[in-house]
């Protein structure tokens, strides 16, 4: 098929409307796919989200049933994860890699697809139980047993099996991407040579591929459970409900980092893009996101400080988490240092990527400190961990998604993203973002647990912040569907190849937009190390 | 840059808004914005742990933060600034992988410290079993022979809004876990259905209560005091209404109020034994129904069809073929729905008097009398 394609150029014959889409095998019409499901199920998360904050904007129970406000948060952390950030990197990673190792597509391009059309199928699914007789999966995104089996609503079936389906999409894309990234390199690109981006993902991927079956066991013994009368998670039956929380973090903790080591690879492109500096650091970066994923297996139990550990397995589980801080600090630092003496300029795609990483840190920082045990004991469970996750999922990972658009939509679409409108997509969501979440530490400090839809007086004014600053966040985010609508529509300052006057790498070797196949021979790579230029 | 300045004038409108909602948020506040001192010396142990924590962090912050600013302000390509070429220093890396690592081994030996303390809970004076129930608390004095449940006090009008919300609101039970200062409490922990997680921020206690399994943890309060807390972990649809109340008393009202309860408890089984007047039924049933049933049947017996029926004008509630199978209902719970069962979280009056208060309130008005000994006998039989 690749040879055939190869042989016809750009001429062969192509199914037009849907059916195009549906049988695409070309990873830039691919990546798109992912990256359109990722912005729509980002804006249908994102009303969930909004329910919620409207709940909680004053004490008492006003706006929905706590019930809905359970399926709600439940659904809200399902579909951004599974649904929105994860599908968004799926997305990038086809857009870019095949572009950035000189691969004329992803090495298996028909399981790509079959990849994609998956996850309609199971969001579909999951989404059609919140209009099923008992509501839809009411029990938190993290689903622990017994609440998510024995008193489980009947539609949990239907979220075992879409949560199956998104499992085996994740696991057939790392598979694709790696296969791509070990094979597919142009002559003379190393290991060692290759773009951040394509380094984080390649980790990614072999991340998923460890987990994404745990996750697959761990529902399939739900359903057994729910179904078929086992007792892997009920007591009354010899059951272990802790048992489900070993296996569910032990997927769940390497899946954090599967949401924020792509975001790392994004943030490494383009700061010494626009620092006009080569990346400082480009081993030690490679060095310290592999053993960001190696420790990802080894600190699942600090979500579980409270379950009752033994004391040994406290201690081991909080050193172990201490320690992840020593290689994220390292890639801090390396930007910085990039940043560093460098000739600064800030376009949209740097203002997002210089966001990221003040953002991801107070992240990491307050992660530090949930990793203390002790104190552990009174974050756990509160908005202290709300604001915490969030932090280094929306204004981090999601930042880098919208700073990797930023970067990237040039060579996508041709021209470069609408400036007004796209500054005051940043500010506005700068400031909606952490008028959101820095609150949300204060109140969890203040005591208050986490997914409850009423609360005590003293949170009120914590709670009016977050909202106010939830629907601005969520409300600017239309800007960014204006930016990419008129970039769609070829509106704007045109691009040429080289969109970024500092920009490395061999996407910005092809024309602005990107044909639809490209690299047909492998270009022509010279390894940095080689060339003078940058010595 | 004509771009970036477009961006600093919104930042400043909004860094302006920003600022008086903080602002007005601080002053409104009346409870703090950081965690709780406490009243135990773990408590304050992990207080100052978590302070010493959050300023190393602050620091970090400000450090790491300084210098990227610092390097976004003078490095500016608009002020001509030319990039340097150098791009890796393996002493710099290693040092910079070294410092956060002494800094972690210096957090983490305190933190062991107190670690170890939290874990010794040898040597109690008392043991309280807490069980979590779908959603409300029940404390065992496992020496004493005592044991109650212990449910949301606060007034369901005040939830929806129809009356105005108290100092406690959602805070504030109809029994608070009573217990003396100065004493080593050990609390074990376990659960009947979900898995709950018993939180006093005060105490520094959070424990999940887990079926089938017990936790343990304890506590020795030096000041007298209520001191109130929430379940923590996600139990099911009333999560946020199953609060916490420790009262912390004096030895001398402790052991004054364990005698009381002994006396409660032996006019509770007296009156378990003797017949009931419809309106001393009533009376009591309309409070364990409030307590118990109102969640989700509502307080005027209309249910929130089709998960939880209406009790007002319900041919199990009014007529005379529903009678046994009502009383069976509340006894065992319907399975398959969220009707659980009452058989041993309710006593017997209780549980007559909710059932008859049912079959007369709201124009059901059957007449029925539920009296205690048929509630019995039903339950001797089993």
């Amino acid at each position: 098929m690749v040879s055939e394609t190869l042989a016809h150029g750009s001429e062969h014959s192509q199914p037009r409307g849907i059916l195009r889409w549906l049988l695409t095998t070309n990873h830039k019409e691919i990546g798109t796919l992912y990256l359109l499901l990722s912005l729509l199920m980002f804006f249908v998360g994102g009303t969930m989200a909004l329910i919620v904050r409207a709940e909680l904007f004053q004490p008492g129970m006003t706006f929905v049933v706590p019930e809905f406000f359970n399926q709600m948060t439940t659904m809200h952390g399902l579909i951004m994860v599974f649904g929105a950030i994860m599908p968004a990197f799926v997305g990038l990673a086809n857009w870019l890699i095949p572009v950035q190792i000189g691969a004329p597509d992803m090495a298996l391009p028909r399981l790509n697809n079959f990849s994609f059309w998956l996850l309609p199928v199971a969001f579909t699914i999951l989404l059609s139980t919140l209009f099923m007789e008992g509501g839809g999966p009411n029990f938190g995104w993290t689903f622990y047993a017994p609440l998510s089996t024995t008193y489980a609503p009947p539609s949990t079936s239907f979220f075992i099996l879409g949560m199956h389906l998104a499992g085996i999409s994740s696991i057939l894309g790392a598979i694709n991407i790696i296969a791509t990234i070990l094979n597919l390199r142009t002559p003379k690109m190393r290991l060692m040579d290759m773009p951040l981006f394509v380094w984080t993902w390649l980790i990614t991927a072999f991340l998923l591929i460890a987990v994404m079956p745990v996750l697959a066991g761990v529902i399939t013994m739900m359903l057994l459970d729910i179904n078929f009368g086992t007792s892997f998670f009920n007591a009354a039956g010899g059951g272990d409900p802790v048992l489900f929380q070993h296996l569910f973090w032990f997927f769940g903790h390497p899946e954090v980092y599967i949401m924020i080591l792509p975001a790392f690879g994004i943030i490494s492109a383009i700061v010494p893009t626009f620092a006009r500096k080569r990346l400082f650091g480009y081993a030690s970066m490679v060095y310290a996101t592999a053993s960001i994923a190696l420790l990802s297996f080894v600190v699942w139990a600090h979500h579980m400080f409270t379950v009752g550990l033994p004391l040994t397995a406290q201690l081991f589980f909080m050193y172990s988490t201490m320690l992840i801080a020593v290689p994220t600090g390292v890639k801090v630092f390396n930007w910085i240092a990039t940043l560093f003496r460098g000739s600064i300029s800030f376009e949209l795609p740097m203002l997002f990527a210089l966001a990221f990483i003040v953002q991801f840190t107070i992240g990491g920082l307050s992660g530090v400190m949930l990793a203390i045990a002790p104190a552990d004991f009174q974050y756990h469970d509160t908005y202290f961990v709300v604001a915490h996750f969030h932090y280094v999922l929306v204004p981090g990972a999601v930042f880098a998604i919208l700073a990797a658009a930023y970067y990237w939509l040039p060579k996508w679409t041709g021209v470069y993203p609408n400036v007004k409108l796209g500054l005051a997509h940043f500010w506005l969501s700068v400031i909606g973002v952490n008028l959101t979440f820095f609150p949300m530490h204060f109140s969890g400090l203040a005591g208050m647990p986490r997914r409850i839809p009423d609360y005590a007086l003293q949170f009120a004014d914590f709670n009016v912040l977050s909202s106010i600053g939830g629907f601005l966040f969520g409300m600017s985010q239309l800007l960014f569907v204006a930016v990419v609508i008129l970039c769609a529509r070829k509106k704007g300052e045109k691009a040429p190849a080289q969109a970024w006057e500092g920009a490395e790498g061999l996407e910005w070797q092809l024309p602005s937009p990107a044909p639809l196949h490209t690299f047909d021979t492998p270009p022509e790579f010279i390894p940095e190390r080689d060339s003078p230029s940058r010595h | 840059m004509h771009s970036l300045l477009l961006g600093s004038r919104w930042l400043l409108v909004l860094l302006g808004f920003l600022v008086t909602q903080v602002q007005a948020a601080a002053i409104n506040t009346s409870s703090g914005w950081n965690m709780p001192t406490g009243v135990t010396g773990i408590s304050q142990d992990i207080y100052s742990l978590h302070m010493i924590i959050f300023w190393i962090c602050v620091a970090i912050a400000l450090v790491v933060f300084g210098v990227m600013f610092w390097s976004l302000f003078v490095y500016r390509k608009s002020k001509g600034a030319k990039s340097a070429h150098f791009h890796e220093n393996t002493t710099v890396e290693v040092i910079w992988t070294a410092i956060p690592l002494l800094i972690l081994v210096a957090m983490a030996v305190p933190a062991t410290g107190t670690l170890k303390q939290i874990y010794d809970s040898t040597e109690a004076d008392m043991d309280i079993l807490v069980t979590g129930y779908q959603w409300r608390w029940h404390y065992e004095y496992m020496e004493e022979d005592i044991s109650f449940f212990s449910n949301l006090g606060t007034p369901q009008s005040q939830v929806l809004g129809e009356e105005d919300k108290g100092d406690f609101y959602l805070l504030e039970v109809d029994k608070p876990l009573v217990v003396p200062v100065g004493k080593k409490i050990r609390f074990l922990f376990t659960s009947n259905d979900v898995i709950h997680a018993w939180w006093v921020p005060d105490l520094a206690i959070k424990k999940d209560t887990i079926p089938g399994f017990i936790n343990e943890s304890w506590v020795v309060i030096d000041e007298p005091g209520t001191y109130r807390g929430q379940c923590a972990e996600l139990c099911g649809q009333n999560h946020a209404f199953m609060p916490i109340e420790v009262k912390a008393v004096s030895q001398e009202t402790y052991a004054a109020w364990l005698e009381e309860q002994r006396e409660m408890a032996a006019a509770e089984a007296q009156g378990s034994q003797r017949e009931w007047a419809l309106d001393e039924l009533l009376e009591r049933g309309e409070g364990v129904y409030t307590t118990y049933c109102a969640a989700c049947h509502q307080e005027d017996g209309s249910g929130m069809p089709p998960a939880f029926p209406a009790l007002r004008g319900n041919p199990l509630v009014t007529g005379e073929e529903g009678y046994s199978k009502h009383i069976e209902t509340v006894l065992y719970g319907r399975s398959g729905t969220s009707m659980p069962a009452y058989s041993d979280t309710l006593s017997v009056a209780d549980i007559a008097a909710v059932i008859t208060y049912e079959r007369n309130a709201w124009g059901n008005d059957s007449g029925d009398r539920v009296q205690p000994t048929e509630i019995s006998e039903l339950l001797s039989d089993d």
